[in-house]
Parts: structure tokens; C-alpha cells; sequence
């Protein structure tokens, strides 16, 4: 917001002042180096605090003077100096108030001046007291001229000629209480980058009226200031997370990637678990890790003949497995969970293309999944799960790290490297890991791996169709992304509504 | 993921040399390990129960080494140092042999028909002539409270009992026992106690309480005794103090008893494969029932050169190979360590391994696809743009909360919405899918009561319903929820944004075929100020002030109006 200047304080610089602020305009344009307000004031016989105004009123119209305070010692003449530069020192008047033919010592002392000017100038030797005179001491001049110094003194410094005094003069001058020290502030002046010696009024903003009449062309316009803020905009805001899912949907839709139907939180054991050949009594399937649903509590409708082939993989083994040969109840498999991840729809889209003529996919999608675990700061019970999935005649190992590197590339990681790992569904397993270079060291960024046959035989899919997938958190690159470090202010009520408001476009390459 | 702990200069020696920590985390990782901590029984002493504990405690460095879930073989020093030394190419793969006592009958346990009812199967096997030391002595059972824990499913699946053969004569019976009929004396106790008086006794054990509840409400008790009435162990609580394992154990009985029996075979060959290593005869074992798999036909997940490379790479992975020369075919030998294995794929991981995941070539698939959205994420993204464009701003709240949050606190009952409901809840956060949006917006503005008025909060994200007409009984409904709170209620700000919404998704304000709104009675707003948003002639939504009461219940204090639709309609 630009400094504003009333128009009343405007009225009254160009008014009351406007004498003083050109003379001081003209001095400034005549000096090479600059002036100094208190010289300016001395010089036009004014007060400082006028030349301070008329330094204060320039500065608010903008750059057409520089002024810089500066503070300078300075001696000055105390009443009692003051008093001696006019009319003499003590010792002189005493001298001067001696007749040829002397005074009485009784009636000198009578005079104002008399008890310290007869000490001086019995010390200056200009007077001397004849103690054998009838009717007391009586004084007499000693010598026939005196010169008054300290008044000669005094008067130098009165007109300002300070460096006609050494140190030792002003400090027994100082010492006699004629002379004293004051710091006086002032202002050294010079031309701003706009100087000019006539000022006239500036308008603050421009108006419909000096454009229709084209009057602004001959105003000056008061300059803004810009080191201020903008008046913020009344707006809505994105959530961050959502700011991030927009961009990692982006970058699976630039790599050809079809969105699935994730729209369903709630899941059967079977295509959650059973159908990615996860087996019964595994401990993600236990009550301390899945939400289980008391109402509606069983799934009902199942592929029968598929699900034979799900059952018989299990407890028989089939498709070049030996199983895991354990009694599959379907019982198990009907318990309705809350999805603990999306790849339960991974496994519906692809019983889904066995169903069909086969061609080549492309999946991806992003979207809730929930686990009954220990909250801390970096998890909570539900949170996004981001994933891939591509179906294809003979895909490789290479085809999913070459796939995986596209991927972290558009996600600005391009520094990748995989580790061997376990997960019941997929076989190989890699846990993908890249280089943090603010953490220096190479950190977990996702999971991925081939899908068993175990688990794409019984479906129907051809023997040579390879599905390779992975999977991260959409949380926890938002975390980095964004610098938070308890996913509470990030996910659910207790989130940061400033934090909200104060958040960057997201771009994630960059 | 299962962590071991093992002492780092043990294992450097059992390596035959030194790594720095670097050095051996590369290692680790190569190999699918991950080097997770570096550390001391001091410094975990120290941690979990303060300073003036662990004075006493050993200061010897552990390495912490995160194990894949399903390698029960690499849970002690024994099996670590074995798989390491054969994937650095120094040492072979060493083949377990089965074999028969010298002399006399190999071992018996009968199963008697009474373990049905609690805990059907047990397989045993014997280890000869085996050396213990204090450090394989601490393996040995370090690995069985390992197994326990994992595969074992905390002894629910399977229990180990580990005896002193010396001590004991066959052959053993497996049987079950009402506990009243029950009495030894148990492991480390000294005098005989029921299986009623231990059950008790044990309440309070902070180890043996966690596995009572297998058996406890059995009518029968597992047991197992020798011919002379000896009793070895109470599977899956205790073994019986008789014939326990010294340091000075030569001849090692080892039984698992179980309710699932090819995990008790695998724990069984573990246990021995580990091992073995220390008996007289390395790497044997009497009488288990060792399985061998057949060959596999392998299919090409990664180019390698030829089936000869392949065949070594897998040797190096403990799998003995050989190329039969028949097309690519490769002769694999899996051993009894390796249950993991149960398809030509798992094999196939191995050589992968081995080959370095690293070192494979990074290549592209070239199927030419089409990228589609899903149409309700399409419209949903859209929407959200413009609805923050009209001046809202986005929360996104968690999909799980409390039957008090939908109901109650809305000024209804919980019968009244189609809540789908939790079973085992840790808190009452978890305790029902949401069924409307508008619970979680209240509690974000509660949550910033510092923030500047007014609050103009939206999301847009999934309820759940229950739906008889879906398989699993229930379904996903889209909705866009929208409140505004300040010191008046602001319905006009309220319907002046479902006007705009109606725009953005071109329908027209109209009765019939566009959308108009109808007074309508509902708990949760005030008398009078709530009305039925209605789209072709459907309602979709509600709108309005919300009830004082409403307010009170989310712990807010000033006047709020609030609209929620389902958006699915407008696909």
C-alpha cells in the first residue's frame, strides 16, 4: 500500500511551508554535495524543527530528495557564556569599573560580577589591592589594557568557528560552566532520483475522470510502495492431498494408464485375500490387522466355478503349484472386510479380461484402503494406496523396473534401485528403493512384483500372460512434498485449515 | 516382517571375515535382507526400561537383520550364515541326508485318536550325536521362539518341545487328557502340578499367559509321554522339566505338535536343517520325513544366456540344479529348508536374485494402450475445481467414524441410516462406515475455531451404504457435501452454491426435468429452514440451517448451513 499523504498535510506543505521547502529545494539544487539542515535552518534564520518538517514532507512524495539523519557534537554558549559574550568576562568588567584613582574593595564586592572577576583578575595580574588606605583595602588598576580573552573565546563559539579552540580551552571553559556539549541530530540532503526545485500536488490513484478527460497526463502520480503486501484474495483452496492424487492420476493417464472402479470400500476375504492366493491363516488376514464387518457380515455372490479353482489352488495346489494344502473353508473367504487394499479390485479387473478375449491393459488406480492397526504420527487407519497394473504376453522382470522408472522419473526420482522381498501375491518381489539426496541414503519409495500364477491361472488367463504391479502410499510422497510430519495435520478433521489455505500448486518433478 | 538379532562378531567369525556396517548392509540387500539396526543388549535394556537396568547387560554389538516373512531358514545365525556363504560362492549348497539309527528300531510317536478334538497332528525326528556350545545352545532356542512367533502363529498353528533323548526312552505317545488328569512337573519347576493348578499358574506368566488361551476351553489336553508314563510336554504351553536340553545334550528328541500339519513339517525341517550342522555326521537327520520336490519346467522371467547360467545361478541359492539337456528344462533339488517354494516361479525369484535385480536390463513394454478415466472420478475431479473456484475450500475427512457421529449427534437413530458396522473396532473412531459427509466437515471446523469467520468447507469422496443388491452386501455412494459457518447462518450462501453446482452440471431451475428445492422435515436442521433438493424429479439431497442442537453436539457456537447431494446422478 503506498504511504498516503493527506490532503490536508498536503494543503499545508504547499500552503505554510511551501517558502521553506523551495528555498531548501534551491539550496540542495546549488550545493554539489548535499546541505545540512541545520546549517539550511541557521542560514534562513528558522527553527531546525521547520527545516525537519520540510525534509519529512519531500520524503513522502517519493525520490526527490535523499536524506539521511546524522547526529554531530556541538558546543554550545551556557547562560553565563552567553551573558559574558555580550557584555565581557567577569574580570574585564571588574577591570573596566576600576578608576584611575581606585575603588574601595567593600564597594567592588557589591557588584554582581565583582567576587569572581576580582579573583581572576588578581590572578591575571591586571589589578592589585593597596591594604594601607584609610577606610579599608582599596584596588587599583595594575596594568593599563587588558585583552578579554575568554570573552574573545566565547564569541568564536557563538558564531560556530568551534576549531578556533583547542581541547584544553573549551574543556576550562566548559569546567567554568560557560561552555557545554549537545549532540544535535540533523539531516544531510541531497537529490533523490527525481529531483526537481517546484513540487506539485500528487495524486494517489488514477481515476475514471483523468481518463476520460485525459487530465493524468499532466499529474504525477504518488509512488507506490512495494516492498508491501497485496490484499489477499477471497478464495478456495484444493486440499494438498488431493492436489497430489490429481498429479499422480495425471501422470498414469500420460502413460496410457485406464482408471479401475475403486468405488467400493467394502470387500469380500475373498477378492481381497482368497483370489490373490493370499492363504487363510495368514496374519494379514488376522483381527488385529483387517477391519471386519459384523453387518452386512458375509459376501454372498462368488464366480462358482472360479472360486472352485480358488479353493482347490489353495488346498490341492494345481497351475504347477503344490498349494499351500490346508482345509479352505468358504467360510472364510465370504467374511466381508474393509478393502486392505485396492489391489482386491486389481484382482475383480482381472478376473474380469480372463472373461474375455484377451488383449493388453493397462490399469491404474488411487483410492482408500484401511488397516486395523497402532496409530502413530505417520499412520493412521486408512490412507490412499496408489496403483499399477499392466497385463501382458511374456512381461519381464526388466519390463516392471523399466515401467518403475518411467514411473519415479515423471515423479522427479530418477536414481532407482530394487531389492528382493516378500509378498504373498507376487513372485518375484522388489521393494523399490531411491537415493534421498537430502537424507543421503537410499530409502523405500514403493513395492512391486509379478503376480503368481497361483493366483492369474485360476482365473482364466492365458499361461503366457505376465502381470507385473506396484504399489505406494499417496500420503507419505505428500508428506515429503509438502513438509509435514504428523499425518494428522494432513488427513482427516484435525487437519491445518491454514496449512490448507497457504499451499503451493504441486508439481511433483519439480 | 521378522526381525533377528544376532550377535555381529558370531557372525563375522561364522563368515570367515570382517565387513564394515556398510559393507554388510550392501550385502544384506543384494541378498533381500535389510541391516535394520545397529545395536547392543545394553543400549535395548536402556531403552525399554532405563539406564540403571542395563548397567549389567551385555554390550556385545547386535546386528538387527529384517528377514523376509516366509524364510523361516534364515531366522538364526546357523541358516543366515549358511545362505550368505553359498550365495558368495564359499561354501556348496549342503545336501540333508535322512537316515536310520545305527542301531535298533528309528523312533515312534503314536497319535491316539483323543488329540482330535484339541490338536490333531505332531511329527518328531532326532538329531545324533550334536555338540552344544553356550552360543548354539542360545540359537538353538532363540530359533524356536522365533518359529513360534511367525510360522508357529504364536504356537497356535504349530509347538515345538525340544527334549534330551538320553533322558527319555520310546516309544512316545501323543495323546489328549481332561487336565484334572494331568500332573508333572514343569520345565524349571520343583515340584508336579495338574494341568488345571499350571493353567492358573501361568495367569500371570508375562510369556507362557499369551498361549493359554489355545487350549483352555478344551475339554482335553494335548500330552506327550514316554513308555515309562514320563511326561515330556504339555503342547502348546510347556515342556516338563524331565528331560530338558543342557549344554551337555548329545541326542536331540524333537517333536511339533499341531492343528495344521505342512506347517508342522516345515517347522519340523527347519529346526533340524538348522541344526544339524552340529552333529557328528553334518547335516543329518534320523527318521523326519524330508520332502524333495520334483523338477520344474522354468519360465523365462529375465534373459540369462543359458540354462547351464540359470542352473548355477540357483545353486548358489542353496537349490541344487542341473540342465537335463531336455529344451530349457532345469533339474532342481529344493530342500527341506526351503518351504517357501511351492511353484517354478518361487525358483525363478531365486535365480533373480542371484543374478542381481540390479543387473538386469531395464526394458519397456510395448503393448499400445488407451488411458481411460473412470467417469465418476472424471466428473468428481472437475467438480472440485469449480467448487473451490466458487470460493470453498476442500477437507478431506476419514471414511470410518463413530455410530455417535452419524446418528446421534445428527438428531438420529442408528437403525434410521444404512451404516455398515465394524466388527472389532480398537476405538469407537472405527466404528461404522460414515453415511454422510456432513459429521466430518462439522468436526474440521471445530478443529479451527482460530481461524478467521467465515469457514466455507466441501469435500466431495464416498460414503457406504448397506445395499442388498450388491455381493458383498453393501456399496460405495458419491457425494459432495458443502457447510458454511459464520455469525449468521447464511442460507443464501448455502443454496446460492447449489445453484452454482446445478449450473456447472447443466441442469436448469425447474420442477420436472431440472432441479428445484421443497420445504422438508429433517432432525438435523432447524424447523423450518431444511428443504429436499430435488433433480428430475429424484430426490438427491438436503440443504439448509442446521438444528442448535446439531451445533452444540460438534462443540460449535455459531449458526451453520450445510448442503449434501449424491453426484452419481449426474453421470
Amino acid at each position: 500500500v503506498p504511504p498516503t499523504i493527506s490532503q490536508h498535510e498536503m494543503d499545508h506543505l504547499l500552503m505554510a511551508d511551501s517558502g521553506v521547502v523551495e528555498t531548501l529545494l534551491q539550496r540542495i539544487e546549488k550545493a554539489d554535495d548535499g546541505v545540512d539542515s541545520l546549517n539550511v535552518a541557521a542560514s534562513l534564520g528558522v527553527d531546525h524543527q521547520v527545516i525537519v518538517g520540510a525534509v519529512k514532507s519531500l520524503q513522502a512524495l517519493g525520490d526527490i530528495i535523499s536524506a539521511d539523519l546524522r547526529s554531530s557534537k556541538h558546543w554550545e554558549l551556557t547562560v553565563e557564556g552567553s551573558e559574558i559574550a555580550e557584555q565581557g568576562s567577569h574580570e574585564a568588567r571588574v577591570f573596566s569599573s576600576i578608576p584611575l584613582e581606585g575603588l574601595a574593595q567593600s564597594e567592588l564586592m557589591k557588584l554582581s560580577f565583582g567576587k569572581i572577576g576580582f579573583s581572576k583578575a588578581m590572578s591575571n595580574k591586571w589589578i592589585r589591592v593597596d591594604k594601607t588606605q584609610e577606610g579599608g583595602p582599596r584596588i587599583f588598576r595594575a596594568v593599563e589594557n587588558i585583552e578579554d580573552q575568554v570573552r574573545e573565546k566565547l564569541l568564536q563559539v557563538q558564531k560556530g568557528n568551534f576549531s578556533q579552540l583547542d581541547e584544553k580551552e573549551k574543556n576550562e571553559l566548559k569546567k567554568r560552566k560557560l561552555l557545554s556539549e549537545v549532540t544535535v541530530k540533523s539531516y544531510w540532503i541531497t537529490k533523490g532520483s527525481s529531483f526537481s526545485t517546484t513540487i506539485t500536488k500528487q495524486e494517489t490513484e488514477l481515476t475514471p475522470e483523468m481518463i476520460a478527460t485525459g487530465s493524468w497526463k499532466e499529474k504525477k502520480f504518488k509512488p507506490y510502495n512495494f516492498e508491501a503486501m497485496g490484499v489477499a484474495p477471497d478464495c478456495g483452496h484444493l486440499h494438498p492431498l488431493m492436489k497430489v492424487r490429481t498429479q499422480f492420476r495425471q501422470i498414469f493417464l500420460e502413460m496410457g494408464f485406464t482408471e479401475m472402479p475403486t468405488n467400493n470400500f467394502i470387500e469380500s476375504s475373498f477378492w481381497n485375500f482368497d483370489s490373490l492366493f493370499q492363504p487363510q491363516q495368514h496374519p494379514a488376514r488376522d483381527q488385529h490387522d483387517t477391519f471386519f464387518l459384523s453387518d452386512p457380515a458375509l459376501a454372498h455372490e462368488f464366480p462358482q466355478d472360479y472360486l472352485e479353482r480358488v479353493k482347490k489352488v489353495h488346498s490341492e495346489g494345481g497351475f504347477g503349484s503344490q498349494g499351500y494344502k490346508y482345509d479352505w473353508k468358504i467360510e472364510e473367504a465370504q467374511k466381508n472386510i474393509l478393502r486392505t487394499h485396492t489391489t482386491a479390485v486389481s484382482a475383480r479387473m482381472l478376473y474380469k479380461l480372463a472373461q474375455q478375449k484377451f488383449t493388453p491393459v493397462k490399469y491404474f488406480s488411487i483410492d482408500r484402503v484401511f488397516r486395523n492397526e497402532t496409530l502413530d504420527a505417520t499412520h493412521l487407519a486408512e490412507f490412499h494406496q496408489i496403483e499399477g497394473v499392466v497385463a501382458d504376453y511374456g512381461l519381464t522382470l526388466g519390463d516392471l523396473m523399466g515401467i518403475l522408472h518411467q514411473f519415479f522419473t515423471k515423479l522427479g526420482i530418477t536414481k532407482l534401485r530394487f531389492k528382493p522381498a516378500y509378498n504373498p501375491y507376487t513372485e518375484p518381489s522388489m521393494e523399490v528403493f531411491s537415493y534421498h539426496e537430502g537424507l543421503k541414503k537410499w530409502v523405500e519409495v514403493g513395492n512391486s512384483g509379478v503376480f503368481r500364477p497361483e493366483m492369474l491361472l485360476p482365473m482364466g488367463l492365458p499361461e503366457d500372460v505376465s502381470v507385473i504391479a506396484w504399489g505406494l502410499s499417496l500420503e507419505r510422497p505428500t508428506m515429503i512434498k509438502y513438509g509435514i510430519n504428523n499425518i494428522r495435520e494432513l488427513v482427516g478433521h484435525k487437519v491445518n485449515l491454514q496449512m490448507v489455505y497457504d499451499g503451493p500448486i504441486c508439481r511433483l518433478d519439480s | 516382517m521378522p526381525t533377528v538379532g544376532i550377535k555381529r562378531d558370531l557372525l563375522f567369525k561364522a563368515l570367515g571375515r570382517t565387513y564394515t556396517d556398510e559393507e554388510f548392509d550392501e550385502l544384506c540387500f543384494e541378498f533381500g535382507l535389510e541391516l535394520d539396526e545397529i545395536t547392543s543388549e545394553k543400549e535395548i535394556v536402556s531403552r525399554e526400561q532405563g539406564d540403571t537396568k542395563a548397567s549389567d547387560a551385555s554390550d556385545v554389538i547386535l546386528y538387527k537383520i529384517d528377514v523376509p516373512a516366509n524364510r523361516y531358514d534364515l531366522l538364526c545365525l546357523e541358516g543366515l550364515v549358511r545362505g550368505l556363504q553359498v550365495f558368495k560362492n564359499k561354501l556348496e549348497a549342503p545336501r540333508y541326508r535322512r537316515i536310520s539309527p545305527v542301531n535298533g528300531d528309528p523312533q515312534k510317536l503314536i497319535i491316539t485318536k483323543e488329540t482330535a478334538a484339541v490338536r490333531p497332528f505332531a511329527v518328531a525326528a532326532v538329531l545324533r550325536n550334536i555338540t552344544f556350545t553356550q552360543e548354539r545352545y542360545d540359537s538353538f532356542i532363540e530359533l524356536q521362539e522365533k518359529l513360534h512367533q511367525n510360522i508357529c502363529r504364536k504356537r497356535s498353528l504349530v509347538a515345538i518341545g525340544t527334549h534330551d533323548l538320553d533322558t527319555i526312552s520310546g516309544p512316545f505317545t501323543y495323546t489328549a487328557k481332561p487336565p484334572g488328569d494331568i500332573s508333572f512337573k514343569p520345565l524349571n519347576q520343583t515340584k508336579e502340578y495338574t494341568a488345571t493348578e499350571l493353567m492358573s499358574l501361568y495367569k500371570t506368566d508375562s510369556h507362557l499367559r499369551h498361549y493359554l488361551h489355545i487350549i483352555e476351553d478344551k475339554p482335553v489336553y494335548p500330552i506327550i509321554y514316554d513308555s515309562n508314563g514320563i511326561v515330556l510336554s504339555m503342547p502348546p504351553i510347556i515342556n516338563g522339566d524331565h528331560s530338558k536340553i543342557t549344554l551337555q545334550t548329545k541326542n536331540v528328541f524333537i517333536e511339533c505338535t499341531a492343528t495344521d500339519l505342512t506347517k508342522a513339517k516345515i517347522v519340523l525341517d527347519m529346526m533340524v536343517t538348522m541344526f544339524s550342522e552340529y552333529c557328528s555326521q553334518p547335516f543329518t537327520v534320523e527318521e523326519a520325513e524330508v520332502p524333495l520336490l520334483a523338477s520344474h519346467t522354468l519360465s523365462s522371467l529375465f534373459y540369462v544366456e543359458s540354462t547351464e547360467k540359470i542352473a548355477q545361478l540357483l545353486t548358489r541359492m542353496c537349490l541344487l540344479s542341473r540342465a537335463t539337456g531336455v529344451g530349457d528344462e532345469i533339474e532342481v533339488e529344493i530342500p527341506p529348508t526351503r518351504s517357501d517354494v511351492i511353484h517354478a516361479c518361487d525358483i525363478m525369484e531365486d535365480a533373480a536374485i542371484a543374478y542381481g535385480f540390479n543387473n538386469i536390463t531395464r526394458t519397456t513394454p510395448r503393448a499400445y494402450t488407451v488411458a481411460n478415466q473412470f467417469p465418476l472420478n472424471k466428473l468428481t475431479e472437475l467438480l472440485r475445481q469449480d467448487l473451490a473456484a466458487a470460493g470453498f475450500t476442500e477437507a478431506l475427512n476419514f471414511a470410518l467414524c463413530s455410530e455417535e457421529d452419524i446418528a446421534d449427534k445428527l438428531g438420529k437413530k442408528i437403525s434410521e441410516t444404512r451404516a455398515a458396522h465394524i466388527s472389532n473396532p480398537k476405538t469407537a473412531e472405527f466404528q461404522v462406515a460414515r453415511t454422510t459427509l456432513l459429521p466430518g466437515l462439522l468436526k474440521t471446523i471445530a478443529a479451527n475455531r482460530k481461524m478467521p469467520l467465515p469457514l466455507k468447507l466441501f469435500e466431495v469422496s464416498d460414503v457406504v451404504l448397506k445395499d442388498e443388491t450388491k455381493d458383498v452386501g453393501a456399496r460405495n455412494s458419491r457425494r459432495f457435501c458443502a457447510v458454511y459457518y459464520n455469525k449468521s447462518p447464511g442460507f443464501e450462501v448455502i443454496h446460492g452454491l447449489l445453484d452454482r453446482t446445478m449450473q456447472l452440471l447443466e441442469v436448469k431451475s425447474a420442477r420436472g426435468e431440472g432441479y428445484h428445492i421443497q420445504a422438508a422435515d429433517d432432525s438435523t436442521f432447524f424447523p423450518g429452514r431444511c428443504a429436499e433438493i430435488i433433480v428430475r424429479g429424484k430426490t438427491v439431497g438436503r440443504l439448509g440451517v442446521l438444528h442448535p442442537d446439531v451445533i452444540n453436539r460438534f462443540e460449535l457456537t455459531m449458526p451453520c448451513s450445510a448442503m449434501e447431494i449424491d453426484i452419481e446422478p449426474f453421470l
